[in-house]
């Protein structure tokens, strides 16, 4: 009651005195704002960070507690890999020196494959049960888990320095980069449990237009992790190549074109590459364009492969590609996306025939990760 | 930061539970000397109640606010549907993704033609439309 009673006082005193204090509170206000505005804003931007934080942390333990899981489902191991998947998702790789560039790219190959020889023999110990599929999806089951690991860490290395430091322009640069961070982070969270369960993710538009094009047809492997087949197109003969499938590979294109247009002494006609390619805001989710150049991402060593092949015997190169965001590539394939595939392979036999004569050879590359896409 | 995610999101939870539920309570209070003083001070009983009613507005929007967060914080597995067809009779059928299908995968035979049926498909359907911003 004691309050009320101050309150009631305030009250009767007239409005006199409650001008009086809402002016001095203006202006203690105003004081302190001028004095303090920029660190108040820091703490808003801390807090909002800090939001943040939190919720990468939750994505992170739920994305090694969702590897964890499948570990022992699929991998049945004897002991609890928890110490070795923690072990994993601090791995780490070092790019070449590349003070002198010349040959970095080979070295760049090896690295990766180095890497990658070592990332599957880690699996294959933690999950000694599953086969080649399973532990090629267990790996980019892996891989994401430790793309997240790696978020979070890098996000609350800035936060603490711009906590300690307490320098605004630390937390600014970390609070409007934030946003885009965040994305990134969710679709890696989405792209965990495709990859748990082994479903085509976005990223796989080019395989499953490779796949669709060469389905029926006999096919072997050529290097590294691709398979290639032999199909008759509007009177050409095209070598469609992918990656194999259904597990979780990208495989090594860059190796297979360069084989596909060896064995043929450089005689081809086109080469055409279909992939998926970001889109800018405002474009449409599963929408066909169509280019030239070497449509291929990642680390750029299958890239130049393809590019050195290409030039040695002067082939033109052309792309199409199906756009979509990070969000929808790495996260399981839409429908739109999905829809998308015969509208690429009507682009992709438009570019045959205006690009090659009747009898020519073409080579044809479904680029991207080939989960849950069979050949 | 405490190691343990469970313990933090709780410890956020509950902390601005508390400041919530405190906010109420003194609104409570505020709206119950409004309705004392209705009858003896109009005036007061009329700052009480706006003061009541702010507060409490300010409390469940917060809650409201906060709850919503919480929910952005689970990773929702989307629903992923599995299409399966006869080539030869064209017989289609979609169903719910089960582990272990992948696309151009042989499942069992066609009940009508007694062909091979094969997985054609493999998709989310994601429901909201993309805002367009006007442009």
């Amino acid at each position: 009651m004691n309050m009320l009673a101050v309150l009631s006082l305030l009250l009767t005193g007239a409005g006199d005195s409650i001008s009086q204090i809402l002016s001095v509170l203006f202006y203690v206000v105003f004081i302190v704002f001028i004095f303090y505005g920029q660190r108040i804003q820091m703490y808003v931007m801390i807090r909002e960070v800090e939001g943040s934080l939190y919720k990468l942390k939750y994505i992170k333990e739920e994305g090694r507690k969702i590897t964890i899981e499948t570990i022992k489902e699929i991998g049945k191991p004897q002991t609890d890999p928890s110490a070795r998947v923690d072990r994993y998702l601090e791995y780490f790789t070092i790019t070449p020196q590349s003070m002198d560039p010349a040959g970095i790219v080979h070295k760049l190959d090896h690295i990766l494959d180095v890497r990658d020889t070592r990332l599957k023999d880690e699996v294959k110990f933690m999950a000694p049960a599953s086969d080649e599929v399973q532990v090629n999806n267990l790996e980019n089951t892996l891989e994401a888990a430790m793309a997240l690991n790696y978020i979070y860490k890098v996000v609350r290395h800035f936060y603490i320095q711009g906590k300690k430091t307490l320098s605004l322009y630390i937390i600014m640069q970390l609070q409007m980069i934030l946003p885009l961070v965040m994305k990134e982070a969710e679709a890696y969270a989405s792209a965990l449990k495709a990859f748990a369960y082994g479903q085509p993710i976005g990223d796989g538009a080019g395989p499953l237009v490779a796949a669709k094009l060469m389905h029926g047809y006999k096919t072997r492997e050529v290097p590294k992790d691709c398979v290639v087949a032999t199909v008759p197109l509007e009177g050409r003969t095209a070598f469609i190549i992918k990656a194999e499938g259904p597990g979780g590979n990208v495989g090594k294109p860059g190796d297979a074109v360069k084989a596909v247009v060896d064995e043929n002494d450089g005689k081809i006609a086109s080469v055409i590459m279909i992939d998926a390619g970001l889109k800018l805001e405002g474009e449409t989710v599963g929408a066909v364009a169509e280019g030239i150049g070497a449509a291929i991402g990642g680390p750029g060593v299958d890239q130049y492969k393809i590019e050195e092949a290409v030039v040695k015997h002067q082939i033109p190169i052309n792309a199409v590609i199906v756009k979509e965001d990070i969000g929808d590539a790495v996260s399981p394939m839409r429908k739109e996306i999905a829809d998308s595939v015969d509208k690429v392979i009507e682009r992709v036999k438009s570019v045959v025939l205006e690009r090659s004569k009747e009898g020519d050879k073409v080579i044809i590359v479904g680029v991207g990760n080939t989960i849950g896409i069979g050949q | 930061m405490s190691e343990n995610p469970s313990s933090t999101s709780t410890k956020i939870s509950s902390y601005l539970l508390m400041i919530v539920l405190i906010v109420m309570a003194l609104s409570i209070v505020a709206l119950i000397s409004a309705a004392n003083f209705f009858a003896t001070d109009f005036e007061f009983a009329v700052f009480m109640l706006a003061i009541g009613a702010i507060a409490m507005g300010l409390a469940v929007y917060v809650l409201v606010q906060s709850r919503k967060r919480a929910a952005s914080m689970k990773i929702e597995a989307p629903k992923v549907m599995t299409t399966i067809e006869c080539r030869k009779c064209g017989i289609k059928n979609v169903r719910e993704f089960q582990r272990g299908d992948f696309v151009f995968k042989d499942l069992e035979d066609c009940q009508k033609c007694d062909d091979k049926l094969i997985i054609t498909a493999i998709y989310k359907e994601v429901k909201e439309k993309e805002k367009t911003y006007g442009v």
